[in-house]
Formats: C-alpha cells, sequence, structure tokens
C-alpha cells in the first residue's frame, strides 16, 4: 500500500493548524472507475488504490467496453453540494413523481444550495418552499409518499426534524408494517447535521442516534461528492423511507466525479483504505479525520485499514466482518455522543458477531455527552481530534488498551 | 354548563329550538312530502326504487366565510335502505367488539363508532373510491365505509392473520390501499398532515378527487392541524378537514379543553360548516358542498356534531364525566339509525317487519364474521420480520432472545 511518507489524501487541511477558513476542507480527486463504465456497484476503492489499478478494476463492477487507460483525466470536478443537486436533478428528471419538499428549497435555492436552480427548471409544485412546520410538511411529504410520489424532504438542520420525530418514526418507519405491507413510503429525509464551527448546541445534533432505533428506516451517511451524488440516487430510488444524513462542514468538499451515470448501493461499505493493522470504523466528517490521523500513523509505520461505513442502518457486516477477521482489532471513530450512538450500536453488533475475531474489546472514539458549547476551544473538545485519533491507535497496537 | 348539555340533545345550532324538535319535525315533514307525492306516484315506493326526492334537513346548516348549502337534499329509497343497512351493520360490528373486548379476544386499545356511523356512511354518499380518507384510531367503520369487509376488521381486532393488516395492525391501524383508506392512525393529530399530503399527491396528479382529514374535537387543539391548514390554503390543496366532534376528548368535555369550541370556525381564514352529524342525509349534503368547494376554491373545515354511546375506548366506562340521561337522552332523540327509520316508515317505503327482516341479516352478517374470524389462524412466527422494509435490504434479523428465529430480510 502507500509508502510512508507518500500522501495518502493530499490537500487535506489540519484544521487545527491552518487558519481558520469557514471549515473549508478540500479533498482532491479519488475514484475514478475506468473509462467505459457505464454504472458502478459495490464497494468504490478510493485514490489510494489507484496504484493498484489492475486490483482495483478487478473488485469494481464495470460494464461497458475495455477501460482505456491513455487518456487524461475523465469525469468533472464538483462540490459536494452540487454533487447533491447533480444527483437529485438527474432524478428528478428521469421519474416525474420525485418532488422536494422544503423551506427555501425553491426560490432562495436552497440554503446550502442543494436544490439550486431547481424551481426554475421544474417548478414550483415540484420543488415546494414550505412555510417553517416541519411537523406538518413532513407528514405531508410521508402522505404524498404514501400515494406513491416519491418525496424528498429537506430539512433545513437536521435538528429541526426533531419537531417531525412523530412523523417520521411512527408514520414514514412503521406505516409499511402496520398497513401489513399495503403501503410504501419512498421518502428520503435529507438534511445537514453534524457539528458544525460553533454552530450552538441547537445547531449542532447528531440525529442518527435517535433514529437508529426506529424500525423501518434506513439511513445512509455520505461523505464524498462521490459517495453523496450515489447515495442521494439510490435513496430517491429505494421504495423504503431513507435519511440521508449530510454534513455542514462537508459541503464544499471537492472531488473528481465520473460524468457517467452511477448509483451506489445503499447498504454497502466503502473501503477507504486496505490495510492489516487496525479497522478503522467511520462515517461522514470523522472519515477525514481519521484519514488526517492516517497520515501520521502511515509515518510512524502502522497500517490502518480505514472503512468508512455509509450506511448506518443496517450496518454491513460483511465487509466489516472480512476487516475485522484480516485485523482483530476495531476502533469505531464516530461524531455521535457516547451513549446510543451510531457507536454503541455498532460495538454491541460487532461483539455479537466477531466475538472470536477479536483480540481486544472493540474500541470507540465518540464526541462528550455534551451539548455543544459555542466556544470554538470547547467545541473542538466535544468532537474527536485526529491527534486522539493516533493516540488510540498506538494504544491498541502496541497492546495498551 | 346545563345548557350545554341540553344542546347536545336538541342537537340544534341555534339555542332556539326545544330538546325533542327534531324528530317530531322530521315527520311532520315528512308525512307531508308523503301526502304531496302519493297523488304523483300512487303507492309508496319499493325499496329498490332510485327514483329520487328531496327530503327537509330540520338543523340548519352554520357558515363560516361560506354560505351553507340548501337545508333540503336529494335521495332515493334505495339509497335510504342502503344508509340503514350498513348503519345497522356498522352498528352490530361495534357492539360485537364490545363483548369480544370483555372476553378477552380483543385486547389493547379499542375505540368504538357507535352512535357517529352517520358521518362515514353520509361522507361515502357524497364521495368516490377517487376521493382518499385519512382518520384517526376511531376507524372500524370508516373501514367498512370504504369498501372492507367486515371479516377483516374482526380478524385485525383479534390480531389473525386475515385481518386487513395480517394482524400487524390492530384496532387504530386498519389501511385500505383499493378504497384510498389511508388509516387508522394512533397519535392524535398526525392525520392532518399526512392529509395534507394525500391532497398534494391528487394536486399533483392533477386528479379531480379531494382528501378527506377526518380528527376528534381533542385533535382539534393540535398544533400540527393549523400547520395543515395553513399549508393547504396556502397551495389550494382539494382538502376536507372534517371535525367529528363528540364533544369528549376521551374524558374532558369540549368546554374544557378549546376556548373557543365552534371548530368549524378554528381554521379561521379556511371557511366553514357546522353539519349535523347525526343526520346522514345532512353529512351527505354537507360533504357534497364541501367537495364543490375544495375542488374550485381550496380547503374547507366540517365539524360534524356528532355523538358516541360508549366511552373514548373500551377501557373508559364513559359515564364519569357524563351522565347516563345524557347518553339514553341522545340515543332516543337523535340517533342515526332511528331517523332513517322514522324515515323509511314515514314514506312507507319498507314495513316494519322488512326493517326486522334486514336487522336480523346484518345481526346474522357480523355473527358470522365473528365466528370465522375466530377461526382464523394467528400469524406465523416469521411474519415479524416481513414488511418491516419493503425489499432490496440485506439484513439478517434475529428473534428477541438472539437465537430462536433468524430470518434474512427479504
Amino acid at each position: 500500500m502507500a509508502a510512508a511518507g507518500a500522501a495518502l489524501a493530499p490537500g487535506i487541511e489540519n484544521r487545527l493548524l491552518s487558519p481558520p477558513n469557514a471549515g473549508r476542507i478540500r479533498c482532491s480527486s479519488s475514484a475514478v472507475p475506468a473509462r467505459g463504465a457505464l454504472v458502478v456497484r459495490g464497494a468504490a476503492l478510493s485514490e489510494e488504490s489507484r496504484k493498484n489499478r489492475s486490483s482495483a478494476l478487478k473488485a469494481v463492477a464495470v460494464k461497458g467496453e475495455a477501460p482505456n487507460l491513455t487518456t487524461a483525466k475523465s469525469g468533472h470536478e464538483i462540490l459536494l453540494f452540487d454533487a447533491l443537486r447533480e444527483g437529485l436533478e438527474e432524478e428528478m428528471a428521469r421519474d416525474p413523481t420525485v418532488c422536494v419538499i422544503g423551506e427555501d428549497v425553491g426560490h432562495y435555492g436552497g440554503s446550502y444550495k442543494v436544490t439550486k436552480g431547481l424551481a426554475e427548471k421544474f417548478g414550483d409544485l415540484r420543488v415546494l418552499d414550505t412555510p417553517i412546520c416541519e411537523n406538518s410538511f413532513t407528514g405531508m411529504g410521508i402522505g404524498a409518499a404514501m400515494t406513491g410520489l416519491r418525496t424528498v424532504v429537506e430539512g433545513m438542520n437536521m435538528g429541526f426534524l426533531l419537531l417531525a420525530y412523530n412523523q417520521i418514526s411512527n408514520n414514514a418507519g412503521m406505516l409499511h408494517y402496520t398497513s401489513g405491507g399495503q403501503f410504501k413510503i419512498p421518502i428520503v429525509i435529507r438534511g445537514p447535521g453534524g457539528v458544525g464551527k460553533q454552530l450552538g448546541a441547537e445547531h449542532s445534533q447528531r440525529l442518527e442516534s435517535y433514529f437508529q432505533s426506529v424500525p423501518g428506516l434506513q439511513m445512509v451517511a455520505c461523505s464524498t461528492p462521490y459517495n453523496a451524488k450515489g447515495l442521494m440516487k439510490a435513496a430517491i430510488r429505494s421504495d423504503n423511507p431513507v435519511i440521508l444524513y449530510e454534513h455542514v462542514l462537508l459541503y464544499n468538499l471537492k472531488e473528481r466525479i465520473p460524468d457517467e451515470e452511477y448509483v451506489l448501493c445503499l447498504e454497502e461499505a466503502e473501503l477507504v483504505r486496505p490495510g492489516k493493522d487496525v479497522t478503522i470504523l467511520t462515517y461522514s466528517r470523522m472519515r477525514h479525520f481519521v484519514l488526517q490521523a492516517a497520515k501520521t500513523l502511515v509515518e510512524r509505520g502502522y497500517d490502518p485499514e480505514i472503512i468508512d461505513i455509509r450506511s448506518l442502518k443496517p450496518f454491513d457486516l460483511f465487509t466489516i466482518g472480512n476487516s475485522i477477521k484480516k485485523t482483530h482489532k476495531v476502533l469505531i471513530v464516530e461524531e455521535c455522543m457516547r451513549t446510543g450512538g451510531i457507536g454503541a450500536s455498532l460495538r454491541a453488533a460487532i461483539v455479537d458477531n466477531f466475538w472470536d475475531f477479536l483480540d481486544g474489546r472493540p474500541e470507540c472514539l465518540s464526541s462528550q455527552d455534551v451539548p455543544t458549547p459555542y466556544a470554538a476551544t470547547l467545541e473542538d473538545a466535544t468532537v474527536v481530534q485526529p491527534a486522539q485519533i493516533v493516540v488510540k491507535v498506538e494504544q491498541m497496537c502496541q497492546g495498551l488498551v | 354548563m346545563a345548557r350545554w348539555r341540553q344542546r347536545l340533545l336538541s342537537s340544534a345550532c341555534s339555542s332556539s329550538s326545544s330538546s325533542a324538535a327534531a324528530p317530531q319535525a322530521l315527520l311532520r315533514l315528512a308525512s307531508s312530502a308523503l301526502s304531496r307525492q302519493s297523488s304523483s306516484r300512487g303507492f309508496a315506493a319499493a325499496p329498490d326504487d332510485t327514483t329520487p326526492f328531496v327530503v327537509d334537513i330540520p338543523v340548519p346548516y352554520a357558515g363560516h366565510r361560506c354560505d351553507p348549502p340548501e337545508q333540503r337534499v336529494e335521495t332515493s329509497a334505495k339509497e335510504l335502505v342502503d344508509f340503514f343497512k350498513v348503519m345497522y351493520v356498522m352498528r352490530r360490528m361495534e357492539i360485537a367488539a364490545d363483548s369480544l373486548y370483555k372476553a378477552k379476544f380483543i385486547r389493547g386499545f379499542c375505540h368504538l363508532y357507535d352512535g357517529q356511523e352517520a358521518v362515514c356512511v353520509g361522507m361515502e354518499a357524497a364521495l368516490t373510491k377517487e376521493d382518499a380518507i385519512i382518520t384517526a384510531y376511531r376507524d372500524h367503520c370508516t373501514h367498512i365505509g370504504r369498501g372492507g369487509t367486515v371479516l377483516e376488521v374482526m380478524a385485525e381486532l383479534m390480531g389473525r392473520k386475515s385481518g386487513c393488516s395480517l394482524g400487524k395492525g390492530g384496532s387504530m391501524h386498519m389501511y385500505n390501499k383499493e378504497g384510498n383508506f389511508y388509516g387508522g392512525n394512533g397519535i392524535v393529530g398526525a392525520q392532518t398532515a399526512l392529509g395534507a399530503g394525500l391532497a398534494f399527491a391528487q394536486k399533483y396528479n392533477k386528479q379531480n378527487a379531494v382528501s378527506l382529514a377526518l380528527y376528534g374535537d381533542g385533535a382539534a387543539n393540535q398544533g400540527q392541524l393549523f400547520e395543515a391548514m395553513n399549508i393547504s390554503a396556502l397551495w389550494d390543496l382539494p382538502v376536507i378537514f372534517v371535525c367529528e366532534n363528540n364533544h369528549y376528548g376521551m374524558g374532558t368535555a369540549e368546554w374544557r379543553s378549546a376556548k373557543s369550541p365552534e371548530y368549524y370556525k378554528r381554521g379561521d381564514y379556511v371557511p366553514g360548516l357546522k353539519i349535523d352529524g347525526m343526520d346522514v342525509l345532512a353529512v351527505k349534503q354537507g360533504v357534497r358542498f364541501a367537495k364543490e368547494h375544495a375542488l374550485t376554491k381550496g380547503p374547507i373545515v366540517l365539524e360534524m356534531d356528532t355523538y358516541r354511546y360508549h366511552g373514548h375506548s373500551m377501557s373508559d366506562p364513559g359515564s364519569t364525566y357524563r351522565t347516563r340521561e345524557e347518553i339514553s337522552g341522545v340515543r332516543q332523540e337523535r340517533d342515526p339509525i332511528e331517523r332513517v327509520r322514522k324515515l323509511l316508515l314515514a314514506k312507507e317505503i319498507v314495513t316494519v317487519a322488512d326493517l326486522k327482516n334486514l336487522e336480523k341479516q346484518a345481526k346474522a352478517e357480523v355473527d358470522e364474521a365473528v365466528n370465522q374470524a375466530k377461526e382464523g389462524g394467528q400469524p406465523e412466527t416469521h411474519e415479524l420480520f416481513t414488511h418491516v422494509h419493503v425489499k432490496g435490504l440485506k439484513q439478517l434479523a434475529y428473534g428477541p432472545d438472539r437465537k430462536e428465529v433468524i430470518v434474512p430480510l427479504p
């Protein structure tokens, strides 16, 4: 794999060392499937394994002509919010029953520009500006989904969807079951969540921990423009209610994504960096912190295997299990709080299923069980930092935990 | 307070009429109508006669920001007999559910609709199957009105796999996709937002249909109802908000929970209409008017002035917050089935013996359904995991002890 000193993910700035730049993290080029690939499915591989291109090609399902490796880089560079918009636009053009409901999604273009230009293109009825009533417009989206419309409900901030918890839990998650299978709810509920840059406690919620035990819901978290677009398309095409978690600070991530259409699998995890020393499971923004920590770890001679779990419910225990069977050590790095977060559930699932393959207990680095403070230093102390990841991996590999 | 209870018995929107006015007035009108028509038509109409005739509606409508419809409605002999039949079946079904609950065949929550039958039956007379209905948990009779069978209601109540939701929903979760009946919702008020969504989909798909979102006087104070009214009025969604005002939100009377119990006016900018919910013909006329309004001018609120004889649910005796005299008084003065019976007899469409026959048939139908439902089997264990997700999910699901039942979700 990448030798010591090689740039793992060039361009990622250490947020702590660089001057405050409104949380801009840039990640340059990653997975570009071979030219001629029409639809790429399955676990995506990141830039690091382009070095093993032949094995990469074998691992990725490719349709169409044989790859032409002599041409210049294909695809187009895009920011994450734009990748989401592209996915949404393609699905709305393809299927007239797809519509977007949310606050300021239409004329304003979306508070994070994810729906920019869509109202002009598709009209006010398909990109619906709502008043500020999360409970009822989420309910409205669910009611419309019961009749067959594929609604995409945007929460301006995921935390606001707590007001719609009853609708999401009882009517989105459970209705297919309580109606004995009569009604499907093909709804996508999406929005930015997670800890931002000093946004305050109420605007820094991690809703994946609240919704994870609702039966019937499916949850995915995107972390790069490539998987954002693919997951958006997959979520819209799914007949299940899907919650797509985006992160406030990742919207300006830049990456080169394929020109061709692609749809990712909602239930699959992404192998970001193969390794053999320790399995690091992560998702959303923490993926980039883990990659940053991995830079340091590789310099110090460790070989972490990094998996972006992407699917928060259900967990891709197949990919995770294969990794644990190889490394025998697992570290979960998440942004949820310690109590009742995704890490807590993932640890239980790992212990239940892979106990015999573990050398030690599954470790978990999560945010503190506190409301996110406003002050910058306190906020940084609330979430996991790359330095802590480095320390933890070193301890695990040296048998100190 | 005493005045309020008197109003319940008199069923008058204005406080002028006395308690015994309504049925006598009805009889007088009916007999005068009969005498006018008997000369042109000869003998009384047969029970399957579809010739329309006009009946007066005794209790006046009250409009809010709209002109109420006429106080007379067209009906036919066949329609009246059908009303009687289906309302009687619903009444017997709810009474059977009462005894089944006490015999512990039905568990959990069981909210009975007897007394309110005129609302769902009158609604159906003015609607088609393209129109959508969504209601709260008092849904057994609404399910029947939308095309469900008594067997699937009974089986669902007893948790059998032949139930309309395969035994997995229960009393509060009855749905009928072909009949455009969207349930069956347990949480008070949440269905109003769903109803706005149904209307949104109808507008999106350019269907010439309306959605009716039913809720009770208790739910009328929910914030999400007003949110739903706002967005419906804003986007002209073809939704009709129907408040089934049975005057008690579980144990709390309407004057103790609402500052303004005039629920048809609570829409403020949304027009409203108050209807005597115990008169099936008044409901039919009111809903027809509302459907026209919703398709042309936008949402409208209907308040059905109705009454439930049972308590809120089977665990509520229903007599701690109201007197038995009140209940029996309403039953004597305003019972919806008795109204139709008197009209049928006055117009000589059927004889007393005919009605007795119809009642016997209805009882037999319900008893047959109950027996069949009792014989139905419990759902299989693997059904625990079906219908959680639609398809395409690769997930292993475990039984409660993590060992017993391991099922790959389809």
